[in-house]
């Protein structure tokens, strides 16, 4: 008989707890939602959080554990790739700076898929310059009434709640006036508008705000320390590819290496020069993720999370080029032009020509890939900034 | 082949302890033994290796003998562990015989370890140092050599060309052709008959040596049934290993222009603060700690015996081999005019890497072999 040990469980005491959730509600005859809650509310969500929190906290790279044995039962999952903004960004934030009672109300709807999250940062005037930006939130009684325009919200048109960046006080310098606050997105002033890409869908809209009512109860952080609050928003985006190893030819790799072997036709010698050296890059780029995979699970995070995203937009920009340009006359064709309104953000997935269009917007989300050589080269290399004229200007007498 | 490639076991990327250590210490007698000025003022010398300071990291540190297992004399290390010798060894351009010596000719020998121990005790301790007589460009799946032949007296004769460590090296372990098919023999590197000619190279901390033999007396260490599987363990150890060495120059490389261009000034700021050359370098770190992974992938591969070493030594060297070349470039480049002085170390490192280019397969040939590999046939 294994008897759970006091503290933290290790990965026997997680594989027992997992086979207990599993007798007491077995797969086979428990509806879904029903599932994730008991998931949730034995620890077994994610095991690094607290104690009731959906956690047990436990190591964190001991969630694979728990993944595995549940997959291997048969168990439904949250569907991560619906929830992904909830999961990677807001579920760390609420953590790190919510209240008792805001992480009690966000957090288990949040990680059962049941509430969908979406993000309002960026806007029309404030992208890469984000601490710029210009929505207002202006305080009224117990509340604050938000008006303003966001852009390049993913999932907006499905989301219960989105994390918010405003700005409270236009006198202060522009990294010091906005605060951090969870939207209701059914409040009346919140519009949402699809914004087609591309691609011909319309993953991302615009969302505009006119007198958005929230309850001060719903504010994240301290006035004024939201900048420091979205930090770790963002920091957490990042961590979250530190997730699982990667197989050999995951990603757009494994497509264009299927149609290579597949179509022996298609073959020309420069092509297959070009296949190589990318197929050679993918591989390094999926032993440099493991590394920082087995960096983070020896608790000695390095720097090197910070480079991945930019070799991932390189990545998927070259081999999506190269497929379309390596499948020819049907190359030319291409699935649909059809306005939809997709439940997920989908990379690799429908054909080739829609995978190449679709990269393009590797290297703008999530940080540009300029913005990102900023980062690496100022934080990680230690190198100088540029001379800056906004920095401790007011943000009502910046230029826009 | 045409089918996906397999999945390799998931590899320890990281360095233990025990390799830490071991980098501490090298590094340590390096910084003191092996500063770049004295690398500068050595390499026209007429002595270009630094046989004092190979002789200490080989009888105070154990490098020597690394890949010797414990009851022949050596540590009974490991490729991890050789590797990372390897990256201090290429961020000090250290001209010492460690590739040569340590790695190619001493895994060539391990394949036969009851003809080669007395040598391979003599290799271990650092008494001796020896050299792989095949040119430098010889990548891990070539054919055999068949430039040297042994006559019906067990002699050899033949020449080989651009062999890297020969000339700092008391024996030579030679890959031959004789009646009974190929074999690796040892001969004295003083032996009658031999004669080593030192050309100019490119590199000037590795020379390269051309070896004539005329009836030299020799002995088969290796015979015919494992000769050409010895030869090619030694080459691919040799071709993983390297990209340690490369990792090691890139990140000197990537090191002092980040210093230099934090120091510089030009139009009242530092250069470094320019996003143009900010952003070659952040591109620049990233190829390097990409080669990390890849180098440290080969070195792992290799001290377990994975059946994927040969796929993640090609992995490491199509990818290391460019980024340690480009590295140097850059090194030169964003130094200005001072970088293409000959009294900035930094032409050390761009010769060094582009002999490492060549030096056991160029990318090119690595990509080629992966295209077998990973089933992606041309």
């Amino acid at each position: 008989m294994t008897t759970e040990p006091a503290g933290t469980p290790d990965e026997e005491g997680l594989r027992h707890r997992v086979r207990a959730l599993l007798s007491a509600h077995d797969p086979a005859s428990t509806d879904r939602l029903a599932f994730l809650r008991a998931r949730f509310d034995a620890g077994l969500a994610w095991v690094h959080y607290p104690q009731g929190l959906g956690g047990l906290g436990a190591r964190r790279s001991l969630q694979g554990v728990v993944d595995a044995e549940l997959a291997a039962a048969g168990a439904p999952e949250n569907d991560p790739r619906r929830i992904g903004i909830g999961l990677g960004m807001a579920a760390p934030t609420v953590l790190t700076f919510g209240t008792d009672e805001q992480k009690a109300r966000f957090l288990r709807p949040l990680w059962t898929g049941e509430e969908v999250w979406c993000q309002l940062f960026s806007e029309p005037g404030a992208g890469s310059d984000l601490a710029s930006l210009g929505t207002r939130a202006v305080r009224d009684g117990d509340d604050w009434v938000v008006t303003g325009q966001k852009v390049w919200t993913s999932n907006a048109h499905n989301a219960r709640w989105a994390i918010l960046i405003a700005r409270t006080d236009p006198d202060l310098p522009k990294h010091r006036g906005i605060t951090y606050f969870v939207c209701d997105m059914t409040d009346p002033g919140v519009e949402v508008r699809p914004l087609r890409q591309i691609t011909g869908e319309a993953e991302f809209n615009e969302v505009f705000l006119t007198g958005v009512r929230i309850p001060d109860a719903h504010r994240l952080g301290a006035v004024g320390d939201g900048w420091r609050v979205a930090q770790t928003t963002l920091m957490n985006e990042r961590v979250a590819i530190g997730g699982a190893s990667i197989p050999r030819e995951g990603g757009m790799i494994g497509t264009v290496a299927a149609t290579w072997r597949e179509r022996p036709e298609l073959r020309t010698p420069d092509l297959h020069d070009r296949l190589l050296r990318l197929w050679v890059d993918s591989e390094v780029s999926r032993l440099t993720a493991e590394r920082v995979r087995q960096q983070l699970a020896a608790g000695a995070p390095g720097p090197e999370g910070s480079g991945l995203k930019l070799a991932f937009a390189r990545l998927n920009q070259q081999i999506s080029g190269l497929e379309v340009e390596l499948l020819g006359e049907d190359g030319l064709r291409y699935g649909d032009w059809t306005m939809t309104r997709p439940e997920t953000v989908d990379f690799f997935g429908r054909d080739a020509g829609y995978r190449y269009l679709r990269a393009k917007g590797n290297s703008i989300e999530g940080g540009t890939s300029e913005i990102l050589r900023n980062i690496v080269s100022e934080r990680v290399l230690g190198l100088p900034s540029e001379p800056r004229t906004d920095k401790d200007a007011a943000w009502k007498d910046l230029p826009r | 082949m045409n089918q996906p490639s397999s999945q390799p076991a998931t590899p320890d990327l990281l360095y233990s302890d025990v390799e830490d250590d071991l980098r501490s210490a090298v590094r340590g007698l390096l910084a003191d033994r092996c500063p770049p000025t004295a690398v500068l003022a050595r390499i026209e010398s007429g002595t270009p290796y630094d046989l004092d300071l190979w002789r200490t990291l080989a009888a105070e540190i154990g490098i020597a003998g690394l890949l010797v297992p414990e009851e022949l004399g050596g540590q009974g290390a490991s490729a991890r562990e050789a590797a990372v010798v390897l990256e201090e060894l290429g961020g000090a351009v250290a001209p010492v015989p460690f590739l040569g010596s340590a790695v190619l000719a001493t895994s060539a020998l391990l394949a036969a370890p009851a003809a080669a121990g007395p040598l391979l005790k003599r290799l271990a301790s650092g008494e001796a140092t020896a050299a792989l007589a095949v040119p430098l460009p010889t990548a891990p799946g070539a054919a055999f050599p068949g430039s040297v032949r042994v006559a019906a007296d067990g002699t050899l004769s033949g020449r080989i060309t651009g062999v890297a460590d020969a000339s700092a090296a008391d024996v030579l372990v030679v890959p031959a052709v004789g009646p009974d098919g190929p074999g690796l023999y040892e001969i004295a590197a003083d032996a009658p008959g031999v004669s080593i000619d030192v050309p100019v190279s490119l590199d000037l901390t590795r020379p390269i040596a051309d070896l004539t033999l005329d009836a030299v007396a020799a002995r088969l260490l290796v015979g015919p049934d494992s000769a050409a599987d010895a030869l090619r363990a030694a080459l691919l150890a040799g071709a993983g290993l390297l990209a340690s060495e490369q990792l090691g120059i890139a990140q000197w490389c990537l090191d002092e222009t980040v210093r230099y261009l934090g120091e510089r000034h030009q139009f009242g700021r530092p250069v470094g603060s320019f996003q143009s050359l900010k952003h070659r370098l952040a591109d620049l770190w990233l190829e390097v700690v990409s080669a990390r992974a890849a180098a440290r992938n080969a070195a792992d591969a290799l001290a377990s015996g994975s059946p994927d070493a040969a796929v993640a030594v090609a992995v490491a060297q199509a990818h290391c081999a460019t980024t340690a070349v480009h590295a140097a470039e850059e090194c030169v480049q964003l130094h200005g005019g001072i970088g293409m002085t000959w009294e900035h170390p930094a032409h050390l490192y761009l010769k060094r890497a582009k002999a490492d280019e060549i030096a056991l397969g160029t990318p090119g040939r690595h990509r080629a072999a992966l295209a077998e590999l990973v089933g992606l046939p041309a």
